[in-house]
């Protein structure tokens, strides 16, 4: 139980003539004559209180003036492109710098293909790796793992990046691509020529760089899961795999579920490691083996050599599409982590 | 079977152990990466490194040599300046979320840092670049501070809050008590006694800066040769390990793999450094 604050005490420091008046015993009412004297100095930390409040209240409300500039900036700066295409800029498919002529469509279909990719990937190796840290794992080996979970995540994109194009890339056209193709060409998904870059490539970076953010909250989600639900799982003679899928995993759906979708928010704004292996080709095509582009990867590529004021504004459209949709992905994720850990400190995810 | 009347039929043991070990598996592929990409970036970088690298600026393309003291050098002032913006409003901001921050307004504010969190770097980028590069009618390290700035609040003012509920509520009026003001309470028996905690959320929103290079790219650009002008574009690292690699020369790959060594070295010391320090914290918050 939390205590209370004693509000005579909170209160002394600030208003010493209400405490005088409350004060029942004489004898400590003489004390109460030095009062006045410090009379002063409780006016000035009266002052103080309210100076420091202001402060701290002024630092809180840059964090809204700051999303506010954000959602501003982006709607006045992409102006142009909103009267000039209105809603078709969403659903056209051409990207032509030199005729003026943009359509936002083959990015956004990159960006979703790309994430969903990474999160077909990333969610069984990240819900498996979560399980295995708060209910397999042995006490010694645990926070190894787990810091090599987290270093995972403090590994810079760009890096990332350097691995796909140098290491990854090469890998997958040598042994990965000729195999999907010759198994799974019939699908359509892995046809075309094999450069090694690309989707595929691009999914499996966005994989490995969500990977640990999904673990972490997952593993946040399944410790919230009461004991007694386990203990009574196995109580009733269930394996441990079966308390795990009936005691735990059923409970911590929903936030498992909002893990997968902040996994999912992370992905779409992912930038720097996707530009540097998707090929930046603005088509849509079916086959992963093809070159594509995501709005995050049109915006670092083109934004620093974008000539004229349209060709900026669509960029910064691009901008403003890919802000909204990783703001309703991430809403909704929060919201269905915050139904399961409840109650508990939500953790800030870094 | 320690219950002799209930044998687990096979099937179901089996699955049981089908299931642990996928479980288990799923666990040892994820650090799969972590050394291919450490081990990789170790391998590739560890050869150009020498004290050229540090002491001297890139040489023109195709020639042998030449390192990236500028961009080590542009990358610590940019972090520095994204610093003095980002730490004291999110410790600020975490202090009211903490001390004052039980009511609505707190709410939105706490809400409105989760979506700031989640803004993708990029589009932060943007932001700087309207905010400041489209004023100032040029590119520059200041633009650059302010994305890198912008970035690191949300994560310290959430941290900070978080380490502020930890402190014992009897320590806030025990200082209270004595008739210390609120302000006095806060600034020297709260916040030292979390100082620790605070550190860490420092270092975490520091780790995850040093590397960004998406909203760095239309802001503070890059630059050949060293600058110290606040209004000048200025190389930093990260940018520089990506020119390099998305240019077809042997000698730029090099350079970028010790680029990304010196990079990743940097965030991890940082990252462990401060998970020990963490780690003792609490020992001694536990005390």
């Amino acid at each position: 139980m939390q205590i209370q604050p004693n509000p005579r005490i909170s209160q002394a420091s600030s208003s010493p003539e209400e405490a005088e008046k409350r004060e029942p015993v004489p004898a400590a009412a003489e004390k109460l004559k030095v009062v006045p004297k410090s009379k002063v100095g409780a006016r000035e930390s009266i002052l103080a209180d309210g100076v420091f409040r202001g402060i701290v209240v002024l630092c809180a409300l840059t964090i809204l003036v700051v999303v506010g500039l954000i959602v501003y900036e982006l709607i006045t700066q992409s102006r142009l492109t909103m009267s000039k295409f209105g809603f078709r800029f969403l659903i056209k498919q051409v990207w032509d710098p030199v005729a003026e002529d943009f359509g936002a469509l083959p990015f956004i279909y990159g960006t979703i293909v790309s994430s969903v990719l990474g999160l077909i990937i990333a969610v069984p190796l990240s819900v498996g790796t979560a399980l295995f840290l708060t209910e397999l794992c042995p006490r010694w080996l645990r926070g190894t793992l787990s810091l090599l979970v987290e270093l995972l995540a403090a590994i810079p994109s760009v890096i990332y990046g350097l691995w796909a194009i140098f290491v990854l890339s090469p890998f997958l056209r040598v042994h990965i691509q000729p195999f999907l193709a010759k198994y799974f060409g019939w699908t359509g998904l892995f046809t075309g020529p094999k450069y090694g870059w690309g989707m595929l490539a691009a999914g499996i970076v966005i994989a490995i760089m969500i990977l640990p953010i999904i673990a972490s909250i997952t593993r946040e989600v399944v410790s919230a899961v009461p004991r007694v639900q386990r203990e009574a799982a196995l109580a009733l003679g269930a394996t441990k795999w079966e308390m795990l899928r009936v005691a735990v995993l059923r409970n911590a759906r929903p936030g498992i579920f909002g893990a997968v979708i902040l996994g999912l928010g992370r992905a779409l704004g992912e930038t720097m490691a996707v530009t540097m292996v998707i090929g930046n080709r603005a088509e849509i095509v079916k086959s992963l083996f093809a070159p594509g582009h995501t709005l995050a990867s049109v915006i670092a590529n083109e934004f620093s050599e974008a000539v004229g004021n349209v060709y900026t504004s669509a960029l910064i459209e691009m901008g403003l599409v890919l802000f909204v949709i990783t703001l309703v992905v991430n809403a909704l994720a929060g919201l269905l982590v915050w139904s399961i850990t409840r109650g508990m400190p939500s953790r800030s995810i870094a | 079977m320690p219950n002799p009347t209930h044998t687990i039929s096979l099937r179901r043991s089996l699955t049981n152990w089908l299931a642990l070990g996928s479980i288990a598996t799923a666990a040892f592929i994820v650090t799969v990466p972590l050394f291919l990409i450490l081990g990789t970036v170790v391998y590739r970088g560890l050869g150009g490194l020498n004290l050229a690298f540090f002491t001297q600026i890139p040489k023109p393309v195709g020639e042998e040599g030449g390192g990236m003291a500028n961009a080590i050098g542009g990358s610590l002032m940019l972090l520095g300046i994204a610093s003095l913006i980002g730490v004291p409003l999110g410790i600020g901001s975490g202090v009211f979320l903490a001390e004052y921050g039980r009511n609505k307004f707190g709410n939105l504010v706490r809400f409105t840092a989760d979506v700031l969190n989640g803004v993708p770097s990029i589009v932060i980028g943007i932001t700087a670049y309207a905010l400041v590069v489209v004023v100032q009618k040029h590119f520059s390290m200041l633009a650059g501070s302010v994305a890198l700035g912008i970035m690191m609040i949300p994560t310290i003012s959430r941290t900070t809050e978080e380490v502020l509920l930890l402190v014992p509520q009897s320590i806030r009026e025990a200082a209270l008590g004595l008739g210390i003001p609120k302000w006095r309470t806060i600034l020297s028996v709260v916040l030292r006694t979390a100082s620790a905690g605070i550190v860490t959320s420092i270092m975490l929103a520091f780790a995850r800066i040093a590397g960004e290079t998406a909203p760095l790219i239309f802001t503070t650009l890059g630059n050949q040769y060293w600058n110290t002008s606040l209004n000048q574009p200025t190389a930093a690292l990260p940018l520089q390990i990506y020119a390099y690699a998305i240019m077809p020369y042997e000698q730029a790959h090099a350079q970028a793999w010790t680029g990304a060594l010196v990079l990743i070295s940097m965030i991890m010391i940082t990252v462990i450094l401060f998970r020990f320090i963490a780690s003792r914290g609490a020992v001694k918050g536990a005390s």
